[in-house]
């Protein structure tokens, strides 16, 4: 548990101290939600929304993209720790990789859960109510999900690249995609079928729905099953992205 | 017990034989040194001793555990300060030794105390706080050292310790080095392609090349094996001079040479006062004397049949640099 902690923490220090990606990384949630939520309100009603306006409606949805972002973003910064040199000082201490995987994605989940922290606390003065207490802890449980879970697939990730080159290929093909297709910024229910079945199949989409559900009070699945189900992909992903770290070339 | 004990090491990369049937063994509180140009095997060797690469083939006890086998107690064993920079730059050098600490699970008293004391012995005890990416490559390379023996290591594994630094730094170093050996009794090997630097440290020298061992010594005794040192003389009567110098002890060859006068023989500084005693007993001047002694340069060239400089080597050490003043 010491290890954890101890990779954890410099985790902790290291993101604390940058203060540039702190603020970059809130920019471009902030775009979205302002341009989109101003921009689409007066002409956009959300279908089986329970009367809350398009503003309401994806403010959960852009929280859950800030915690994406900064998830695998940490998660690859092991490729910066592999070009840096600092990885091999931690394969050769006597710790498991199994410990230094668990601690950098615990790591990565803290930072981009108090990165959609910031997002959340940013939408009570644009409109988001607060409903309930209990509401905000299943919202906190599902961002910490996502935090894990993304975290885990940027450590697989970068565990098999070899520098930032592949960077612009994973944003286009692997962190839009995940965030376009989560039902973050449109309502599931309508959908054409196909669309559907894609949106259902992203991992996200629970996690924007459970989160939706603790601070709006409306959810499109049940979040019992959106928590089992963002459960189970985050298992997945941290199985599949210690596994990976442990064949981890320096 | 030997400190280190490698028999046919071997490590191939998809049918490139980058170490090759090597073996050795180093005395407890030896400082080893593995000498060679870039690409002859050295960090290669380095790195499976430490459990960061798994050998092709052959068998290594380090301080007595099996690297394959026992890779948790090699890794206690050993302190190493690789060949790249491996500190966090965003971290203090505090924090990059408390790291440490915690990773090698030091309790925390112990932690504190070491931490102070090494980066003392280093001299960094006032830079503590600040963060490693405000450090010169001298303070990085002293910090990484510091950071290498906080638990205690048998054996401190040096990969390059001094490479893309200046002199002054270099010569620092090199006394920290010799310190720690002498005042901790720690076993140091190191790697290194610079011949002064193996020569003023090491007490065995292995001389590698294309992976294998070429030839294996104390400095001194490799030196020696090429047939000493070189005098020459430049004098009234060169020729005369060469007939009474033929009779001195130890003398193995004696040429005259444009118009000078070489002896190759050992110690040559002691036979000094001989020759010139001679000389002026036989009324011959002297107008100047020269001893040249033979380099681990010679060494290299002489069993490879190569000047170690030559290979080009550099590009891989400028692209390394570059790297380095990049990350700044």
């Amino acid at each position: 548990m010491d290890i954890i902690y101890t990779i954890w923490l410099r985790n902790i220090k290291r993101y604390i101290r940058s203060k540039s990606r702190i603020i970059g990384s809130l920019g471009m949630p902030l775009f979205f939600l302002l341009v989109l939520g101003f921009g689409l309100n007066s002409v956009v009603t959300v279908p089986g929304g329970g009367g809350q306006d398009y503003m309401q409606f994806i403010i959960p949805g852009i929280i859950a993209m800030s915690v994406l972002f900064t998830s695998i973003f940490s998660g690859i910064q092991v490729i910066w720790d592999k070009q840096f040199g600092f990885l091999k000082e931690t394969l050769v201490a006597p710790v498991s990789r199994l410990e230094i995987m668990l601690g950098q994605t615990l790591g990565g989940a803290t930072a981009a859960y108090i990165q959609g922290m910031m997002i959340l606390v940013l939408s009570l003065f644009i409109g988001l109510s607060v409903s309930s207490v209990a509401g905000f802890l299943i919202a906190f449980g599902f961002m910490l999900l996502i935090g894990l879970c993304f975290t885990a697939l940027g450590i697989a990730i970068a565990s098999r690249m070899e520098d930032m080159h592949g960077f612009q290929l994973i944003m286009n093909f692997v962190i839009f995609p995940i965030f376009g297709l989560s039902g973050a910024i449109f309502p599931l229910a309508n959908l054409p079928g196909w669309l559907k079945t894609i949106t259902l199949a992203d991992p996200l989409t629970y996690g924007v729905d459970g989160i939706r559900y603790g601070l709006l009070g409306t959810s499109h699945i049940n979040p019992v099953i959106s928590f089992a189900v963002l459960g189970t992909f985050t298992l997945l992903m941290i199985v599949f992205g210690s596994f990976l770290f442990r064949k981890i070339k320096v | 017990m030997p400190a280190i004990k490698v028999e046919k090491l071997t490590k191939k990369f998809n049918g490139l034989v980058a170490v090759d049937n090597v073996s050795f063994s180093i005395k407890p509180g030896d400082i080893f040194g593995l000498l060679g140009p870039n690409g002859a095997g050295k960090t290669t060797t380095i790195s499976m001793l430490s459990t960061i690469l798994k050998p092709t083939s052959g068998m290594a006890l380090v301080n007595g555990f099996n690297i394959t086998e026992k890779q948790d107690d090699v890794r206690k064993s050993i302190g190493i300060v690789f060949q790249d920079q491996s500190l966090d730059e965003e971290l203090t050098a505090y924090e990059n030794m408390d790291f440490h600490g915690r990773l090698y699970r030091i309790p925390k008293e112990e932690r504190k105390k070491k931490i102070a004391e090494l980066l003392k012995l280093v001299g960094l005890e006032e830079r503590k706080d600040y963060l490693v990416k405000t450090f010169s490559g001298g303070m990085r390379r002293r910090l990484e050292i510091a950071r290498g023996l906080l638990h205690k290591p048998e054996i401190l594994f040096l990969d390059e310790p001094t490479l893309g630094l200046d002199p002054q730094t270099r010569n620092h170093l090199w006394k920290y080095i010799q310190k720690l050996n002498t005042e901790k009794k720690i076993t140091i090997i190191l790697s290194t392609h610079y011949m002064e630097e193996a020569d003023r440290l090491c007490s065995t020298v292995a001389i590698i090349d294309k992976g294998k061992i070429v030839v294996m010594d104390t400095p001194e005794n490799l030196k020696d094996g090429l047939g000493g040192d070189t005098i020459t003389i430049r004098s009234s009567d060169n020729e005369q001079l060469k007939q009474k110098l033929e009779s001195l002890d130890g003398v193995k060859h004696i040429r005259l040479h444009d118009g000078t006068v070489t002896i190759n023989l050992k110690n040559a500084e002691k036979h000094i006062a001989e020759i010139v005693n001679l000389s002026s007993s036989s009324n011959l001047s002297i107008y100047s004397v020269s001893i040249n002694k033979p380099s681990l340069e010679d060494v290299f060239l002489h069993y490879t049949g190569r000047s170690i400089r030559e290979e080009g080597a550099d590009i891989k050490d400028r692209m390394r640099l570059r790297r380095k003043m990049l990350r700044r």
